[in-house]
């Protein structure tokens, strides 16, 4: 009787273990993406928030413990966590999360990345030879992560195949959609010339046709100086934009800065989930980052 | 067409003389046959070639992979650390008073200097291990700092690793010269270790299961460094042996912390150390027994948001006690025969510091350190070896620039008082250091 008890509690404890997939995302852009995916089947966090570079992120024991924990990591890739994930992957001791595995997925290997240059010589700043990894500021690309990570789910929990794939469908229709009507919303913003800060904005511009015509970073991911500023300030009287677009987790002095000697509006974009009121998820992402962008311009 | 032809002349030529004899009839026959062979490998090919192209094809974006280029590709990843200095300071040894140290540290040098070149070659191995190796380059030499390789794929939270390894205990331990906050080592470990405790061996590490950072580590080792001794070393089984526990976590967003304690035993024979008798005279010991160190340290930072980028806060201390119990022999410099003794010392020691960077590129640092003399006990050589009732202690002052994460200039100014009546009261140093190639993460 007594083994049948703790055989039973084994067995129980086992399944609520197997119920839902652990999923450890980088981003929280890739934990809102699994998380339409996998609807109850999954119990996903974000390793970082809206408020924090994922350039620059500390290993700390926290993300560790969950490293540990994770059936499946979903990441940028393309070298944006190269700083502190893969001290995760080795400091946790699970065989499932590590490069090559099912258990690691990286969205940028799943789209055509930009800015692809080859060369790593850092007296071009902090770049990334692989290409851009801000990927997911491109709606279309959610598209395609959508689908191989649905796969993904799919071999890593056959049972659920069908939800992962009916959850997937749903999510295409609706993106889709989604996407149709920003562009509609969009068309005024083409060719708009814009100041950027960091390559964060590649995609974002890429897709709405906005024109990039300056970076605040002189080179990638080194930080604004006064005098890089000053520099910069020079140049848009030559070549005048109409917003200066940073993240939320980037400093707002050195856009502020600029815009109040340069004369034209910082704007603050979500860049990711969380990283406003508004952008609770992907779609709410997106139709923060629109209505701010025509905002401005008015 | 042409493969074809070339294949037929190969045939001709490859047949031996004799062959020249065979008829016509058969050599056509022959060719047919090859001719067929080639045609049934060519339809193959062509089908595994359309069964790939379809294969391919299925995912959105399947070439670009392949052709993705990437610094950490570059296998094994390549870094060298270039390290240097300039220093102002009073010439000679600078010892902690009363309390016995690697006879190996020489006096930190004064003016110019050329620190550590480090060159780190890492690479994940297979799917089942990764291995790293990092050499010292000075001149003349090249010193094997670390070299050893560690299990990916143990699972169930589990690391091996084994070879030279630094070892996992404490927090300061593993962090190489580069990764200091400061110019130079912290007295404490600068009197357990020397640099830091390497180990000859293997290590286990476990990580809990939990949503609470919980690791727990064991290490046996060869003995060999201090506060093992080379003869220590020399035997069956292990002469030295650690463990430790860490636990570790946030607090909300913006704080992370992690606390620690560590044991480290060692049985070292006739290890030598260098302390000033009585007669001011620099005397060597040769100490042969027990030695036990426990370690316990806590790390508690804070960024804004969690988003350390442009201001964050640091905050660490570590504290540890020493028992060491055993013969002591007192090398009289002088000519003497060497007198032997019993001796017993439990000392104890810590550190704190706080580095802060205020805005981006600059960071300021404020280091206290302390060494307690604590019970010390020469037995019979009471009379010739000092009893100081001394604490030596430190303060470090600094301040560093970094226009990239990839190099670092560092100011500091620091009251050494280590060694009894020889307060060196102003010391001022300069550093660079520059990270080249692909430099691996840093711990927390």
């Amino acid at each position: 009787m007594f083994i049948r008890f703790i055989f039973l509690t084994l067995l129980l404890t086992a399944n609520t273990a197997n119920a839902a997939l652990n999923v450890l995302a980088c981003e929280p852009e890739w934990a809102s993406l699994t998380q339409e995916l996998t609807g109850d089947l999954a119990r996903v966090t974000s390793a970082t928030t809206a408020r924090q570079d994922p350039h620059h992120i500390e290993a700390r024991p926290s993300l560790i413990a969950r490293a540990r924990n994770a059936d499946l990591l979903v990441c940028t890739g393309a070298e944006l966590e190269i700083g502190w994930l893969p001290l995760l992957q080795r400091e946790s001791g699970n065989a499932r999360i590590q490069p090559g595995r099912a258990g690691y997925f990286a969205a940028a290997d799943q789209v055509r990345l930009l800015e692809k240059s080859g060369v790593s010589d850092r007296a071009q700043g902090d770049v990334h030879p692989g290409g851009n990894p801000h990927v997911h500021a491109d709606p279309r690309n959610l598209l395609k992560v959508a689908s191989a990570l649905a796969q993904r789910l799919t071999e890593l929990d056959a049972a659920n195949a069908a939800v992962y794939a009916a959850r997937n469908q749903d999510f295409q229709k609706r993106m889709a959609a989604a996407i149709a009507r920003w562009e509609k919303e969009a068309v005024g913003l083409r060719g708009v010339p814009v100041v950027v800060q960091h390559k964060s904005w590649s995609y974002l511009a890429g897709w709405l046709g906005l024109k990039v015509v300056a970076d605040l970073e002189p080179k990638p991911g080194i930080e604004p100086s006064v005098s890089s500023l000053a520099s910069l300030l020079d140049r848009l009287k030559s070549q005048p934009a109409k917003l200066i677009l940073r993240t939320a987790y980037h400093s707002p002095k050195p856009s502020e800065w600029l815009s109040e000697r340069a004369g034209i509006p910082a704007l603050e974009l979500p860049y990711t989930v969380g990283g406003s009121a508004a952008a609770k998820d992907l779609f709410g992402l997106f139709d923060d980052t629109l209505a701010k962008l025509k905002g401005a311009l008015k | 067409m042409f493969k074809r032809t070339l294949l037929a002349a190969a045939l001709a030529c490859a047949l031996p003389a004799q062959a020249a004899a065979v008829s016509d009839e058969d050599l056509s026959k022959l060719r047919a046959e090859f001719d067929q062979k080639l045609k049934d490998i060519q339809a193959a090919y062509e089908g595994r070639l359309k069964d790939l192209e379809a294969r391919l094809a299925k995912p959105a974006v399947p070439v670009e992979q392949a052709t993705r280029p990437s610094t950490s590709a570059a296998n094994p990843e390549l870094s060298l650390i270039l390290l240097g200095s300039y220093a102002q300071r009073k010439a000679g040894e600078r010892r902690p008073t009363g309390f016995l140290q690697d006879a190996g540290i020489g006096a930190p040098a004064r003016g110019f200097s050329l620190n550590d070149t480090e060159l780190i070659l890492a690479a994940n191995i297979d799917p089942y291990f990764r291995g790293l190796a990092t050499l010292i380059l000075a001149d003349g030499q090249a010193s094997v700092e670390e070299a050893w390789f560690q299990t990916l794929s143990l699972d169930h939270g589990l690391t091996l690793k084994g070879g030279r390894i630094i070892s996992g205990i404490g927090y300061a331990n593993e962090q190489h010269p580069h990764a200091w906050d400061f110019a130079d080592n912290n007295l404490m470990y600068q009197t357990l270790f020397g640099e830091h405790l390497v180990q000859d061996g293997l290590q286990l590490k476990w990580l809990a299961p939990s949503d609470t950072f919980v690791e727990l580590g064991m290490e046996l080792g060869r003995g060999e460094a201090f506060p093992g001794s080379a003869a220590g070393g020399d035997n069956n089984g292990a002469g030295s042996w650690a463990i430790f526990g860490h636990v570790g976590g946030d607090v909300g967003e913006a704080y992370a912390w992690r606390a620690g304690l560590s044991y480290l035993g060692a049985r070292p024979q006739a290890r030598e150390s260098l302390l000033v008798d009585n007669g001011g005279v620099e005397a060597s010991t040769l100490f042969s027994g027990k030695s036990n160190t426990w370690i316990a340290d806590l790390i508690w930072k804070w960024a804004p948001d969690g988003n350390p980028k442009a201001r964050n806060f640091k905050f660490q201390t570590e504290y540890f006690q020493r028992d060491e119990a055993g013969d002591l022999t007192y090398d009289t410099a002088s000519g003497g025969a060497n007198t032997p003794g019993a001796y017993r010392a439990r000392q104890s020691g810590w550190y704190a510091q706080g580095i802060y960077q205020f805005m981006p590129h600059w960071r300021v640092g404020l280091r206290y350190d302390r060494l307690n003399s604590g019970s010390l006990d020469f037995g019979a050589n009471n009379t010739n070896l000092p009893v100081a009732d001394y604490s030596p202690t430190k303060w470090s002052l600094m301040a560093d620039y970094s226009p990239s994460e990839y190099a670092r200039f560092r100011l500091q100014l620091a009251r050494d008082h280590a060694m009894q009546g020889d307060p060196d009261n102003s010391q001022i140093s300069l550093q660079y250091i520059y990270s080249l190639g692909a430099h691996g993460a840093h711990k927390f």
